[in-house]
C-alpha cells in the first residue's frame, strides 16, 4: 500500500483459476496521484505485452505531465494539463501497439483496454476505453461513474435491451472501444469532484463479471477501513465465484483533498485578501 | 446454436437453425423463411442474431407478431419463447451452454458493425443445408449492408482470449451466488462481557466483528470454510490464546476468538 498526505493506493491482479497468463497490467504512483489499469486482448502473449505497453506508456506521460504541473496554480490550468496528458498518453500508447501489431505477425490484431484516474486538489480526472471500469464508494453508496464501451451499453442506449434483460445476454465480451486497434483511439474523460473519505476502485472486467454490485459494496462496506485487505478480499471473491478471468483491482481512498488540505498559507493570503477588499470596499474607493 | 421451431396446430414442420446474422421472415419467396400463408404479410418480421444474442422485430405486419401470446415490435428472444405469427409458431431454443471445453468462449472481442458473426461463425463447423420447405436464398441476405457471413474483417477481429469456461453453477443472471452445500454452516457464540450467550449466525459472505476504530475483525464464508482477518485497530484478534496477525486465519469448530476484550466461541452448526 502506498500513502501519503492525501491519497492511500493499493493495487493488485491476480491471473485467476482458470487462465494461465495474466493479460492485466496496473500500475499506479501516488506522487503523481494517477493510477492506470489495463486489460488486453489478443492471442498468446498479445494481450499481455498489450496491456503493459499501455501503462508504461501513458503512466511516463502521466509523469512527465506532474512535472510540468509543479508551477502551476490556478485549477483549471492544472485540469487542462492533466486532460492534455491523458490523451497524448492514450493516443502514444494507440500508435506504439498498433504499430507493432502491423509489423509483428504475433501481436497481429492485440488491444487492450484501459482505465486511469488523475487525483488532484478536489478533483478526479478519469479516462476510460472499453470495459474496464472505474467505481466510487461514498457514504455508503456504490456507485459506477464509466460506462463500458460495449455492444452490451449500445443496445441499452438503443432501448433494444433494458439493463435487466442485459444479465440475460451471451454478449458481455464485446468491446467497441479498444486501445491499440485502430489508428486512431477516443478516449472518454471525465472529471468529478472528490470527497474527503472516498474510495475509488478501478477494475478489470474480471471482478465485475464475477461480483455483483451488492457483492462489492458488501466488501467495501466491510473492509474499506483496511484498504488492503479490502482489495484482496475484493479478488479473493470473485476467484472464489469461479475465477474465470484475470482480475484486477486499484484501490484510492482520497484521505484530504487538497482543498481541505491546502497549505495554510494559501489560506490565510486567501482571506487576507478577501478582508482587504472589504476594507477597500467599505472606504467606497471602488464602485460595485 | 440458437434455432427456431416452426409447427402448426402442434404439429412439427420444420427446424431452422439460426445461422445468419439476419433472417427474415415473410410470406414472399425471397424471405429466409418463406411461410406460404394469407395470414402472414410479404416482409413480416426478421430475427437479427449477433453472437447468440436474438432479437425478433416485426415489420408492420398486417396481424402482428406475438411472443407468448403478447404483441410484440422488437424484443430480445430468450430460449423456450413461442412466436406466433398467424397459426403459425417458431420456438426459440438457445441452448449454448459455456462449455469447459470451447477455450474461445467468452473471450472478449472488439465489436463493430460487420464483424458480428464471427465468434458465432468460428464455432460453428460447416454451414447447415437447408430443406426443402423452408427455403433459403441466400441471394437476397445482404441486402442490410452487412458483409457475408465468412468474411472476416481484418484487423478489427481483435480478440482478447477470455476462456471461460462456466461451472455449471453459474445462474442467469451470470453472478453465481455460489451455493455451498458442503459447507455446514457457521456461527459465533459471544462467551464473555454484556451479550454474553448471544448467538450470531455467519450467513453472510462477510461479517464484521468488533468495536470500529478501537479493533475490528472480518469472518469471511468460503467455499473452503471460513476466515478471520483484521482489519482495523492496534491489535490482532486473538485465535486460542495467540493472535493471529494481519494474515487471514482459518476458523475450525470451536476455535475461541479473543476481539476488542470480548471472547467468543466460533462453531459449525451440523
Amino acid at each position: 500500500m502506498q500513502r501519503n498526505a492525501v491519497l492511500e493506493m493499493v493495487a493488485q491482479t491476480d491471473p485467476g483459476k482458470v487462465r494461465s497468463g495474466n493479460e492485466d497490467a496496473v500500475w499506479t504512483s501516488i506522487a503523481c496521484g494517477s493510477v492506470i489499469l489495463a486489460d488486453g486482448m489478443g492471442g498468446y502473449n498479445a494481450g499481455e505485452v498489450a496491456s503493459h505497453m499501455a501503462t508504461s506508456v501513458m503512466g511516463a506521460q502521466l509523469e512527465k505531465a506532474f512535472a510540468k504541473r509543479a508551477g502551476i496554480t490556478t485549477k483549471s490550468a492544472a485540469l487542462s494539463l492533466t486532460n492534455a496528458a491523458i490523451k497524448v498518453g492514450i493516443a502514444e500508447a494507440n500508435r506504439a501497439i498498433f504499430s507493432l501489431s502491423k509489423t509483428q505477425e504475433q501481436y497481429a490484431g492485440m488491444g487492450t483496454t484501459i482505465v486511469a484516474g488523475v487525483f488532484q486538489r478536489s478533483f478526479l480526472t478519469v479516462a476510460h476505453v472499453g470495459d474496464s471500469r472505474l467505481y466510487r464508494w461514498r457514504g455508503k453508496q456504490l456507485q459506477q461513474m464509466t460506462t463500458d464501451h460495449s455492444w452490451l451499453e449500445e443496445q441499452i442506449a438503443l432501448g433494444s435491451l433494458t439493463r435487466e434483460q442485459a444479465h440475460l445476454s451471451r454478449n458481455k465480451n464485446l468491446v467497441t472501444r479498444a486501445v491499440g486497434v485502430d489508428a486512431q483511439v477516443s478516449p472518454e474523460i471525465n472529471v468529478h469532484e472528490t470527497a474527503d473519505g472516498d474510495v475509488y476502485l478501478f477494475c478489470s472486467d474480471g471482478l465485475n463479471d464475477m461480483l455483483s454490485d451488492s457483492k462489492i459494496a458488501l466488501i467495501l462496506s466491510k473492509c474499506s477501513e483496511n484498504l488492503d485487505l479490502c482489495c484482496s478480499q475484493l479478488i479473493q471473491s470473485s476467484i472464489d465465484q469461479g475465477g474465470r478471468d484475470n482480475v484486477s483491482v486499484i484501490l484510492v481512498r482520497v484521505i484530504a483533498t487538497a482543498a481541505s488540505a491546502a497549505p495554510a498559507n494559501d489560506r490565510f493570503f486567501l482571506n487576507g485578501w478577501r478582508r482587504f477588499s472589504t476594507w477597500f470596499k467599505s472606504c467606497r474607493f471602488v464602485k460595485e | 446454436m440458437s434455432k427456431l421451431i416452426l409447427s402448426i396446430d402442434g404439429a412439427l414442420l420444420k427446424e431452422i437453425p439460426l445461422t445468419k446474422e439476419r433472417i427474415t421472415i415473410g410470406r414472399k419467396p425471397h424471405n429466409d423463411i418463406q411461410i406460404d400463408n394469407l395470414a402472414i404479410s410479404g416482409e413480416h418480421a426478421v430475427i437479427i442474431t449477433v453472437q447468440g444474442d436474438s432479437f425478433l422485430e416485426d415489420l408492420n405486419s398486417t396481424n402482428g407478431t406475438f411472443v407468448n401470446g403478447q404483441p410484440i415490435k422488437k424484443h430480445f428472444l430468450q430460449s423456450g419463447e413461442v412466436i406466433t405469427l398467424g397459426k403459425y409458431s417458431l420456438k426459440y431454443i438457445n441452448d449454448v451452454v459455456p462449455s469447459m471445453k470451447n477455450d474461445d468462449f467468452e473471450r472478449t472481442m472488439i465489436f463493430r458493425p460487420g464483424t458480428a458473426a464471427i465468434a458465432s461463425m468460428a464455432a460453428m463447423s460447416t454451414p447447415t443445408p437447408m430443406q426443402s420447405q423452408v427455403r433459403f436464398t441466400d441471394a437476397d441476405t445482404r441486402l442490410d449492408g452487412y458483409p457475408g457471413n465468412g468474411q472476416l474483417a481484418g484487423s478489427a477481429a481483435a480478440v482478447k482470449v477470455e476462456s471461460i469456461p462456466a461451472s455449471a453453477s453459474i445462474g442467469p443472471l451470470g453472478f453465481s451466488d455460489q451455493k455451498m452445500p458442503s459447507l455446514p454452516l457457521g456461527a459465533i457464540q459471544i462467551l464473555s462481557g454484556n451479550n454474553a450467550g448471544k448467538e450470531l449466525e455467519l450467513t453472510k459472505s462477510l461479517t464484521t466483528l468488533g468495536k470500529p476504530k478501537i479493533q475490528v475483525a472480518v469472518i469471511a464464508r468460503r467455499p473452503q470454510g471460513y476466515f478471520i482477518t483484521h482489519v482495523e485497530g492496534d491489535t490482532f484478534p486473538i485465535i486460542n490464546g495467540i493472535s493471529v496477525g494481519a494474515q487471514a486465519q482459518p476458523l475450525k469448530d470451536y476455535d475461541v476468538i479473543e476481539l476488542a476484550g470480548i471472547k467468543m466461541t466460533f462453531f459449525l452448526k451440523h
